[in-house]
């Protein structure tokens, strides 16, 4: 029994890094101009779409994939910032929440009309296969690459945001937008950049979700976007150590739930994430980590 | 103008216009268009009645289609026949499996549902402001998802009832439209609806002015769950099936583009935009089929709705009605 448990975590963990890269790229983007980014999860279904298209390609080695997805996901993210929502800023909070929600529709009905909505096998090298045992536990090479990948991505990024610039920057500009510009930070390189590295992310993100699942398809973005979501509201929004955390949190709660509770409730594990978004919202709007007190309910 | 009161004459007149317009429309369509017009209608019912909550309070709520899924199962299960029940839904309890409703009760006690669960939800959730409750709202529409999947002595679970009776005709979608249609315009000219629109603008000023922000925000949201539930018995009586994944989030989506499109706040409006969004996806459909491009009626209207976005936001009718429709004192001056 202690071996499942042990198993039950590592599965948390893997899951969690998953969440904890997507919701990093919300979070972000929240944090600096208070949009809820739906299409975000969208970025992981390209990220994946990708990955396959580069592994079917040919030979490329998987660090040189990774970053090669990392950067589609870039320019799709700061694409839609640039064609979408910096013609709307300033607009009422909901109107960004709805522009979010047709992207979101947009991007994956033409990933339907161009991929179609079959699912496909996503290819693995076989060395990614192996599977290895720690004692009770036992996992995939992929597995341990996942998780490997998402913290060392989650350092560097700590490392940007703390010590460049750059981050000096985005910090300044989610405190503040306005005295952030008056300060002579240009806004607009800093959201843009903002979108850049979370839409990055996510698209890592997805490539590890088909290598996870092993089926992927033009749909798949909506349910880790939402989760993601729900892990960055867990961590107070806009917060980046939040959302991290809270990616975690939800990774080992959700596994946990279903691992550890009788199979009836294995179905319920949605509205187990979904329970869980709405008592947080009512009773801890800002989330564990997030600081600023600011109207949510 | 004229001097006599012609505004008391319109409303009736427009009802038996419509009423004339559905005869004609029966006696010479053909069941295919008469779906189309039914479908059209149905949408009418559920924008407008959305509009009371997210266009005129400005509570942006994705919970539409859950309140529509309450009705709609709660009508199915009252109007399946009891022979069908019995051999589908076997484990239905006794008081349950004798009952063979007609479409009207059948009707106002799934809405009657809605509403209960839109106040069940709403006292929580209403709390929230902007986009977090649109959030809530969606999760909401997802937990109720899994809540049908997982009741299967009630829903038959993933596998959805269906065989329906398709008791659902032009006749009494137009009635209900009419209804909605009334409802929502009293409550507009009506000192809830100022509250409402007084909430929407400044909820501070509105609660300075004695406005209760709780009881207004519920009655708008309840009101507005009620039709979506009378609309998703039609809707299932129509369709002669209902599944846990009939009311989806695209399904949302459509709901709040008609209320966008149409203008917050605007009862013509929306109806105009619901009416256009149903036939817009009806003509695009044999073009999806042709051209084996699925997917591509849902691409026009995403990138229809980012249009209106950017370059008209109010919407096509912002928050008025044609002055025609107005009394002469409610016209906005300019418009004389």
């Amino acid at each position: 029994m202690d071996g499942y448990i042990a198993q039950q975590l590592v599965n948390g963990l893997i899951l969690g890094s998953m969440y904890a890269l997507v919701a990093i790229g919300f979070t972000m983007i929240y944090g600096i101009i208070r949009l809820i980014n739906f299409a975000h999860g969208d970025i992981v279904m390209i990220g994946a779409f990708m990955t396959l298209g580069l592994v079917i390609s040919g030979k490329i080695s998987f660090p040189v994939i990774i970053l090669l997805v990392f950067i589609a996901g870039a320019f799709m993210g700061t694409l839609i910032e640039r064609v979408a929502f910096r013609p709307m800023r300033g607009a009422p909070q909901v109107t960004g929440f709805i522009t979010s929600l047709a992207i979101s529709i947009l991007l994956q009905n033409l990933g339907i009309l161009l991929l179609t909505a079959q699912p496909r096998n996503f290819f693995c090298p076989d060395y990614l296969q192996t599977i290895y045992r720690l004692g009770p536990v036992s996992l995939r090479a992929i597995d341990l690459g996942i998780v490997v990948t998402a913290v060392v991505l989650m350092v560097f990024l700590g490392l940007l945001v703390r010590f460049t610039r750059l981050g000096m920057a985005m910090r300044a500009t989610a405190e503040n937008l306005n005295v952030a510009r008056l300060m002579g930070i240009n806004i607009n390189h800093t959201i843009m950049l903002a979108f850049a590295i979370g839409s990055g992310l996510a698209g890592v993100a997805g490539m590890m979700w088909g290598g996870k699942y092993g089926q992927i398809d033009p749909l798949l973005g909506f349910v880790p976007g939402l989760k993601a979501f729900v892990a960055a509201v867990i961590g107070g929004v806009g917060s980046i150590p939040g959302a991290m955390l809270g990616g975690y949190l939800l990774g080992f709660g959700e596994v946990l739930f279903v691992g550890l509770l009788p199979p009836i409730y294995s179905s319920y594990r949605d509205a187990f994430v979904f329970i869980t978004l709405i008592l947080i919202l009512l009773v801890l709007p800002n989330g564990l980590l997030g600081g600023k007190t600011e109207e949510k309910a | 103008m004229m001097g006599w009161n012609s505004h008391r004459w319109l409303f009736p007149i427009l009802v038996v216009a419509g009423a004339f317009l559905v005869f004609v429309l029966r006696a010479t369509m053909n069941d295919y268009i008469l779906s189309i017009v039914c479908f059209a209608g149905i949408n009418i019912i559920l924008a407008v009645s959305l509009n009371l909550t997210n266009g005129f309070t400005g509570l942006f709520s994705l919970g539409h289609p859950a309140f529509m899924a309450v009705g709609g199962y709660v009508a199915a299960i009252l109007t399946f026949p009891e022979a069908r029940k019995a051999m589908l839904l076997p484990a239905l309890p006794y008081w349950l499996a004798a009952q063979q409703w007609s479409l009207l009760p059948a009707l106002i006690l799934g809405g009657l549902s809605a509403t209960l669960a839109a106040f069940l939800v709403g006292f929580p959730v209403l709390r929230l402001k902007g986009h977090y409750l649109a959030v809530a709202t969606l999760g909401f529409l997802i937990i109720l998802q899994v809540l049908i999947i997982n009741m299967e002595s009630y829903t038959r679970g993933p596998l959805g009832l269906n065989g329906l009776p398709m008791i659902t005709n032009l006749w009494w979608v137009y009635l209900w439209v009419v209804i909605t249609v009334y409802v929502c315009w009293k409550i507009k000219h009506s000192s809830l609806g100022r509250s409402m629109l007084a909430i929407r603008e400044d909820e501070m000023a509105a609660e300075c002015l004695g406005v209760s922000l709780a009881g207004t925000r519920i009655m708008a949201f309840a009101l507005g769950a009620f039709f979506a539930g009378v609309a998703g018995g039609l809707w299932a009586h129509l369709v002669t099936a209902i599944t846990p994944t009939s009311f989806s989030v695209v399904m949302a989506f459509n709901l709040v583009v008609m209320v966008v499109v149409g203008g917050s706040g605007s009862i013509t409006g929306a109806a105009f935009a619901a009416v256009m969004l149903t036939l817009v996806a009806e003509f695009l459909r044999p073009l999806e089929e042709n051209l084996e491009a699925y997917g591509i009626s849902e691409i026009i209207v995403a990138i229809g709705l980012l249009l209106i976005l950017i370059f008209r936001p109010q919407g096509i009718f912002g928050s008025q009605e044609p002055g025609f429709l107005m009394k002469p004192e409610q016209r906005p001056l300019n418009s004389k």
